[in-house]
């Protein structure tokens, strides 16, 4: 039971950051109608900034203050990068095929992950999480620190999301286009700046989910891949649906860890490091029964 | 009262038509059959004869090393066309051409592998390549044919997703499979080339051939087959329904085509394609390594048909040529590039070890082409092509 109950915290733990990164995914969907299959190289920006801001910063009001700060820099860095990404490459695009801007953007991705990845250096680099993989005891189960924190920053940030797109104007505005862009461009809403903002939040998402994502093991050139196990999480909850990344998110986490944990014990000829594919077969199950994902919105199809 | 009567006009003879044109004319199309030709007009024929006249006679006067990339590249190209079959005539974004390419190569890797029961990875010792090729692409085919029922519900960007998965999923199960493929990092050989009972991997025993020519030959015939079928496919009635279901299914399944089973076809037709390229991949350098079938490959192949131009034949080989040979471009041309940047000389290194280097340089290259033929030439270098022979027949008039 404590290793089912550890399991399942750990899995909600990094579950909490795919949720982070299926927000990421499915903002610039409901904004763009696109997959924008650039998180991975956002993600991996953002853990490589706030490894070199970290130590750069050292000023220490509490433990762990320069690493929070820094992963606040890095969101803001890697969104200002999303930003110019969006204007210089995506814009143009407007209107054209959506698989060809997902194509783009997959261009875009190996570009900057290529560069990005030369600052990692050979290795991996320490990121400055002050506990590293401590842990603690509570309610009777060890639990990793940086779990703990995976879940606080999902809970701030999604209660930020929240208000932000509930209770601001522009929240409202980007609901609106997401809904129906002509009608909100009728509403003098600005579409540009709609799909400008979707862009900048998803690569602040992602830049804080690769440094939270770091915390273990340090920034290392394989960290990438992982932004792509959102994917399943997204397809799961449905690719339109905030509510959908979240859940999927943490379902696709703690399926992983359980796989990891029990896979050894039960189904040992599946051979190892099955949890990392685990949520690719999780997905393929779901859509053979639900093609359009647990919480997505099935297309109606009009002549 | 007189009825208004319709002149029913005198059908011309159908041979006829056929065969006569208006001379000067060469695009002026007197029949539907005509303009569905195979090479609809006399300068495509010349051109590609010369075309390929030209890649007949090249092993004689191109060094090996050359003639190895440029087979690797033909058969990159016939990934390609089968990738073209799915995304660029029927629509249907695949990111997991890769793993059907993976299953191929190991198929016939394991068909023409050592028999010997001791030996570390299974085979069973068919080592010709009429038996093995067919049989990866067919492999290949029904694991399309498999994965086609998730595919063909899906549209779009969830079609995308799904084929990601299955790349992640086939590098799993390639990765563990040891008896079949020998292990992350560890790998095992590859199908062996040999035509009725002569291996071309070795040179000829009169010195006649290296095996590079050899092998860039085999490769040479290959590509023109699937070729040659890839554009009988695409004028097919197949074919024609495959591009109706791309430029809008709703329609396409209106006028009667069945979308499950067009969709379908598309995909088994292309994991063919893929599963024979895979097989052919990895007999150039005798080595196939599991983690070779990852998600840079697919994408690889993606930017083949996009930068060569989607939906085209021509275009899609070019491309594939063009990516292919980017590597061997770029390892030439990278070491005397230097740079002078904030007083810091920038050079490329050709160590994998130091930044920046020329596989860096690749890559970037990869991406950075993607992205600028999509946004400023969408049909790739077969629209450069089009705008350049538009420009020459209309001179002097340039619009």
């Amino acid at each position: 039971m404590t290793q089912f109950l550890e399991a399942l915290v750990r899995g909600l733990g990094i579950g909490s950051v795919y949720a982070l990164l299926a927000l990421g995914f499915v903002i610039i969907y409901k904004a763009t109608r696109v997959i924008s299959f650039a998180q991975p190289a956002f993600m991996l920006t953002g853990a490589v900034v706030t490894s070199y801001l970290t130590p750069a910063l050292g000023v220490v009001l509490f433990t762990g203050f320069s690493f929070f700060l820094s992963v606040a820099g890095a969101a803001l860095v890697t969104a200002v990068l999303a930003l110019v990404i969006e204007r210089v490459a995506v814009r143009p695009m407007v209107g054209k095929a959506v698989f060809v801007v997902a194509i783009i953007t997959l261009g875009i991705d190996i570009a900057v992950r290529v560069v990005v990845t030369g600052y990692i250096g050979i290795g991996s680099r320490p990121i400055g999480f002050p506990w590293g993989i401590d842990t603690v005891e509570l309610l009777g189960l060890s639990v990793q620190i940086r779990h703990l924190v995976m879940m606080g920053t999902v809970v701030v940030v999604g209660l930020a999301l929240l208000v932000f797109f509930q209770r601001t104007p522009f929240g409202l505005a980007m609901r609106a286009a997401a809904f129906d862009q002509e009608a909100a461009m009728t509403q003098g809403i600005s579409v540009g700046a709609v799909f400008a903002t979707s862009w900048a939040l998803a690569g602040a998402l992602a830049a804080i989910a690769g440094s939270l994502l770091a915390t273990g093991a340090g920034v290392d050139r394989q960290l990438w891949i992982i932004a792509l196990i959102a994917l399943p999480a997204i397809i799961l909850g449905g690719l339109d649906s905030l509510q959908g990344a979240v859940v999927g998110g943490l379902a696709v986490g703690v399926v992983e860890q359980l796989v990891g944990t029990y896979q050894r014990d039960y189904l040992p000829w599946l051979g190892d490091n099955v949890a990392s594919v685990a949520p690719y077969a999780l997905m393929l199950l779901v859509l053979l029964v639900r093609p359009y994902g647990l919480f997505g919105t099935p297309e109606v199809r009009r002549v | 009262m007189s009825t208004p009567t319709i002149e029913k006009s005198e059908p011309s003879p159908k041979d006829d038509a056929k065969t006569s044109r208006l001379w000067g004319r060469p695009a002026f199309f007197q029949s539907y059959e005509q303009e569905l030709a195979l090479f609809n007009t006399w300068p495509k024929r010349a051109g590609v004869a010369l075309v390929v006249l030209v890649a007949f006679f090249m092993p004689f006067s191109l060094p090996d090393a050359t003639l190895r990339s440029l087979a690797l590249a033909f058969v990159l190209a016939i990934a390609a066309l089968g990738l073209n079959l799915v995304t660029g005539l029927c629509g249907q974004v695949s990111l997991g051409h890769a793993f059907f390419m993976g299953i191929g190569a190991y198929t016939a890797a394991a068909l023409s592998g050592d028999s010997d029961p001791e030996a570390r990875t299974i085979g069973f010792g068919l080592q010709e390549i009429w038996i093995w090729l067919p049989a990866a692409g067919l492999v290949a085919a029904l694991f399309g044919v498999i994965v086609a029922p998730i595919a063909t519900r899906l549209r779009g960007l969830y079609l995308a997703i799904v084929t990601l998965g299955l790349v992640f999923l086939g590098e799993h199960v390639f990765r563990e499979w040891q008896r079949l493929t020998g292990g992350a990092g560890v790998g095992r050989s590859a199908a062996d080339p040999v035509l009725f009972g002569y291996d071309l991997r070795s040179p000829a025993p009169d010195g006649a051939f290296t095996s590079d020519q050899q092998m860039y030959f085999l490769m040479l015939v290959l590509l023109l087959v699937f070729a040659l079928a890839a554009r009988n496919i695409a004028r097919s009635k197949v074919g024609r329904s495959f591009a109706a279901v791309r430029d809008r299914d709703m329609a396409a399944e209106m006028m009667g085509i069945d979308l499950p089973r067009t969709k379908t076809l598309a995909f088994a037709l292309s994991s063919f394609y893929a599963g024979c390229a895979g097989a052919l991949l990895f007999t150039i350098t005798d080595y196939v390594e599991p983690g070779s079938f990852n998600l840079l490959l697919s994408v690889q192949i993606i930017a083949m048909v996009l930068i060569g131009g989607a939906g085209t034949v021509g275009g899609t080989i070019a491309g594939a040529i063009f990516i292919g040979m980017l590597p061997t471009l770029v390892r030439d041309i990278a070491p005397s590039i230097r740079f002078e940047v904030w007083g810091r000389v920038l050079e490329f290194s050709e160590l994998p070890s130091e930044v920046p280097n020329i596989f860096q340089v690749e890559q970037i290259l990869y991406g950075l082409l993607i992205v600028l033929f999509l946004l400023f030439e969408p049909r790739g270098l077969f629209g450069i092509w089009v705008r350049t022979r538009t420009y020459w027949k209309s001179w002097p008039f340039s619009y």
